[in-house]
C-alpha cells in the first residue's frame, strides 16, 4: 500500500526527519474550534511552532473515543458552524502559504458515509489533503473507503493500541499507509497515565518487518512527555494539550507556537538532534 | 444472521476505536461459548424462572379486544418481570457471563432508567461494582428510577456532554469500558452497539418470542397471525419477533415513537424517516442532518428516545419481514389511558405505542384471528410524566 503514496508529503516529511535525525511533532486540532474562521491562522502557528504534521478533526456529535477536552471542542465547533464542507475550504486556504506540511484528517465515519466515500476522496485530495484517520473504521471494514483513498495517493492511517495482539498489528501494519497511530493508553483521548515501557514495547513490534513509521499519542500532555516518547517512535501526536491552548486571536496564536515550540526543543534535545 | 463479523446484510459490524476490538473478541468469544454450554443454560433458566418470575403470563384481553370489534388481542405480560420490564432478561444473562469471565465491575448506560434499575439489580446479586450512566436531563426527568438504582448499590454519572440524554450516556459507558477494560463488563441495554451486543442481546432477550410460541401452541393450537411491539434501540421487539422470523405467515409490525409527527421532524423514528449511517459501533437506520451529525429526537417516552436503532431491525425492514410504522404521543398516550380503563393495565409509555397500533390493526382483523402485543413495560413509572402532561400536581 505505501508504494501508491510515495509521493505523498507524509511519507516526505518522515523521510526528512529520518535523515536528519529528528522525531515528527504531530499537532492535532479540532476544525472550526474556537471559531471556523479561527481554523487556518491557528494551522500556520502551530507549523510555526515546529510540527511537521498537522491531524484536524473534524467535529462530530457523537465523539465515542474522545475525552473532555475534545468533545467540547467538538460541541463548541459545531455550535459556532462548522460542518465537514468547509475542513476542505480550510485546508485549500492553507495550501495558499504552505505546500510542505501533511493535512491528515481524522474524524468518525459517520460524516464520512453521509457524503459518500467517492466524494469525500476527492474533496480531500482536491483540498490538498495527505492521509484519513477514521477513529472508529478498524481495517476489517474500511476496505471501500481504501480503496477510494490509496487510488488518490491520500495514506489511510490505523490506530494500534496496547490490547491489539500479535496478529491484529500484522494486519493493521498491512493495511496502513503513511504512518500507524499507537494509541498509548487504554482509554480517551487527553486522558491517562503513558507507560513508556510499555509503549516501547509495542512500537518495536510495530516497526518490526516495517519501514512504516510509528506516531505515539493519546494521552501526550507536556514537553516532558514528548521527550521521553520520541526516544521509542517516529513521530509524537499532541492533541488535547493544544487544542486546551487554541485561542480567539493572533496573541492566543503566539502562545500556542510557543507551547508547540517547547515540545518540538525538548522532542530534538532527547534524540541529540 | 448475523456473519461471524457481526453483519446484518449491509448493517452491524464493529465499528469503533482499536482498543475496544480485542475486548469485543474476547466478549464474543466468551458468549459463543458459553451460548453452548448446558451449565450456563440452566443457570440462566433457573434466575429467569426464580428471579424474574418467568414464564410470563400471556394474557388475553377480551374486553379490550370487543371494544376494538376485530382481532383478539393477547398481552405478553413482561411488565410483570421483576424490576417491571423485559429489560432484566438480558442483564440477568450478560451478568452471569460477566462472572464467568471474571469481571468484578459491570456498567450501563441507561435513558428512562429501567435498563439501569436491571443492570444494578443483577449487580447487587452477584456482589458486583456497579457504574450507571445516564443523561443529565434525563437524570431530573426520571427521579424514582435514580433513586432506585442507588438503593441497589448503584452508582449513578450524570451526562454532561451532548444532548445530555441516552446517547451521550451510550458514549460515555463505552469511554468507561475503554479505560477500564481490563476489570469491567459492559452491559448493554439493547440490540445495538458493536458485535456481538446485537447478537448477544437479540439471544438473551428470544425467551419472550419463545414462550409466547410455546404458549400460543397450547392455548390456540397454531400460531398468531400478527405479533406488534414497540422499537427503540428494539430489543423488546427483537426478543419476540426472533423466534417467528421464519413464520412467513405471522405479519411482523414494529412500532416507532413518532413524538410530534414524524412529519414535524420531531420524534424518534430511523426506520420510518431516517437512513443508513454508523454510530455506537454499528451501521443502521439513524436519525442525523445533511452533515451526518446525530440529531436530537423527541418522543414522550424516554425508553424510545434514541436517534439509532439495532441493526437487525435494520435488516428486517430493508427485505420487508417487518412492518415498521411510527405513533405520535398523543396517539400513545390515549392507548395509555385506554389499557388502564379497559383492563385494568397501567402500560409503560414505550409499551403503549405498540398498543395504539394494535387498535388501529385490530379492526382490519377477523375476530378469529390472534394478534400478540408485547407488554414490554409496566406504567408506574410513567405517572408522574403522564400528571404532568395532564397539568396535574402530584406532589
Amino acid at each position: 500500500m505505501t508504494a501508491s503514496t510515495d509521493t505523498n508529503r507524509i511519507d516526505q516529511s518522515f523521510s526528512r526527519l529520518r535523515a536528519a535525525g529528528r522525531k515528527a511533532l504531530i499537532a492535532y486540532i479540532t476544525a472550526g474550534y474556537p471559531a471556523p474562521t479561527r481554523t487556518v491562522d491557528i494551522m500556520h502557528a502551530l507549523v510555526a511552532g515546529g510540527a511537521d504534521i498537522l491531524e484536524l478533526g473534524i467535529p462530530f456529535s457523537d465523539p465515542m473515543a474522545d475525552g473532555p477536552v475534545i468533545q467540547r471542542a467538538s460541541e463548541a465547533a459545531l455550535a459556532a458552524g462548522m460542518r465537514t464542507g468547509k475542513v476542505f475550504e480550510q485546508v485549500r486556504e492553507f495550501r495558499q502559504k504552505d505546500q510542505t506540511t501533511a493535512i491528515v484528517l481524522m474524524t468518525y465515519l459517520n460524516p464520512i458515509e453521509v457524503m459518500g466515500y467517492v466524494r469525500f476522496a476527492e474533496q480531500a485530495a482536491s483540498a490538498g489533503v495527505d492521509g484519513v484517520l477514521v477513529v472508529d473504521l478498524p481495517p476489517e471494514e474500511a476496505d471501500a473507503l481504501r480503496g477510494e483513498l490509496t487510488g488518490r495517493r491520500l495514506a489511510e492511517i490505523f490506530l494500534a493500541s496496547p490490547t491489539t495482539d500479535a496478529a491484529r498489528l500484522d494486519l493493521i501494519r498491512e493495511n496502513a499507509s503513511g504512518f500507524v497511530y499507537y494509541v498509548s493508553v487504554k482509554g480517551v483521548t487527553g486522558k491517562g497515565q503513558i507507560d513508556t515501557a510499555d509503549v516501547s514495547r509495542q512500537v518495536e513490534k510495530l516497526r518490526a518487518d516495517s519501514k512504516l513509521p510509528v506516531g505515539v499519542g493519546f494521552a501526550v500532555r507536556d514537553a516532558a512527555t514528548a521527550a521521553q516518547l520520541a526516544g521509542v517512535c517516529d513521530g509524537v501526536v499532541v492533541g488535547s494539550a493544544i487544542v486546551e491552548r487554541a485561542g480567539a486571536d493572533v496573541a492566543s496564536d503566539r502562545e500556542l507556537s510557543a507551547f508547540v515550540k517547547s515540545l518540538r526543543d525538548a522532542m530534538d534535545q532527547a534524540v541529540g538532534a | 444472521m448475523p456473519d461471524a463479523r457481526g453483519h446484518f446484510g449491509p448493517y452491524g459490524g464493529r465499528f469503533v476505536a482499536e482498543t475496544l476490538i480485542a475486548p469485543l473478541k474476547e466478549l464474543d468469544e466468551a458468549y459463543q461459548r458459553y451460548l453452548k454450554d448446558p451449565e450456563f443454560i440452566a443457570e440462566f433458566e433457573r434466575d429467569l424462572r426464580d428471579f424474574v418470575g418467568r414464564p410470563s403470563p400471556l394474557y388475553h384481553a377480551e374486553r379490550w379486544s370487543r371494544e376494538l370489534g376485530g382481532a383478539q388481542i393477547y398481552l405478553k405480560r413482561e411488565d410483570l418481570n421483576h424490576t417491571g420490564a423485559h429489560k432484566v432478561n438480558n442483564t440477568v444473562g450478560q451478568a452471569l457471563l460477566a462472572r464467568r469471565m471474571g469481571k468484578p465491575r459491570v456498567i450501563a448506560e441507561t435513558g428512562a432508567g429501567q435498563h439501569g434499575v436491571a443492570t444494578a439489580t443483577v449487580a447487587a446479586r452477584f456482589n458486583m461494582e456497579c457504574v450507571v450512566y445516564m443523561g443529565a436531563d434525563d437524570i431530573e426527568r426520571q427521579a424514582p428510577n435514580v433513586f432506585r438504582m442507588k438503593l441497589l448499590g448503584a452508582t449513578v454519572v450524570p451526562v454532561t456532554s451532548g444532548s445530555r440524554t441516552l446517547k451521550d450516556a451510550l458514549n460515555e459507558a463505552m469511554r468507561d469500558w475503554v479505560t477500564n477494560v481490563d476489570n469491567t463488563f459492559y452491559i448493554l441495554g439493547t440490540v445495538a452497539g458493536p458485535h456481538p451486543y446485537p447478537a448477544m442481546v437479540r439471544d438473551f432477550q428470544s425467551v419472550i418470542g419463545r414462550e409466547v410460541k410455546q404458549q400460543c401452541l397450547e392455548r390456540m393450537g397454531r400460531l398468531p397471525d400478527a405479533l406488534v411491539a414497540c422499537v427503540g434501540g428494539g430489543s423488546n421487539a427483537i426478543g419476540l419477533f426472533h423466534p417467528f422470523i421464519e413464520d412467513s405467515d405471522v405479519k411482523i409490525y414494529g412500532i416507532e415513537a413518532g413524538g410530534d409527527g414524524v412529519e414535524t421532524g420531531r420524534h424518534a423514528a430511523p426506520l420510518t424517516a431516517g437512513r443508513p449511517g454508523v454510530l455506537h459501533g454499528n451501521r443502521t437506520y439513524l436519525m442525523e442532518d445533511d452533515d451526518g451529525q446525530i440529531i436530537e429526537t423527541h418522543s414522550i417516552s424516554a425508553g424510545l428516545d434514541y436517534p439509532g436503532v439495532g441493526p437487525e431491525h435494520s435488516w428486517l425492514k430493508d427485505i420487508g419481514r417487518v412492518t415498521y410504522d411510527a405513533i405520535n404521543d398523543d396517539e400513545a398516550l390515549r392507548a395509555f389511558h385506554h389499557l388502564c380503563r379497559c383492563e385494568g393495565i397501567i402500560p409503560a409509555l414505550e409499551s403503549s405505542h405498540a398498543l395504539a397500533y394494535a387498535t388501529k390493526l385490530a379492526p382490519t382483523m377477523r375476530p378469529d384471528q390472534v394478534m400478540v402485543v408485547n407488554l414490554s413495560g409496566r406504567g408506574d413509572k410513567d405517572i408522574q410524566t403522564v400528571a404532568r402532561i395532564e397539568g396535574i400536581n402530584l406532589t
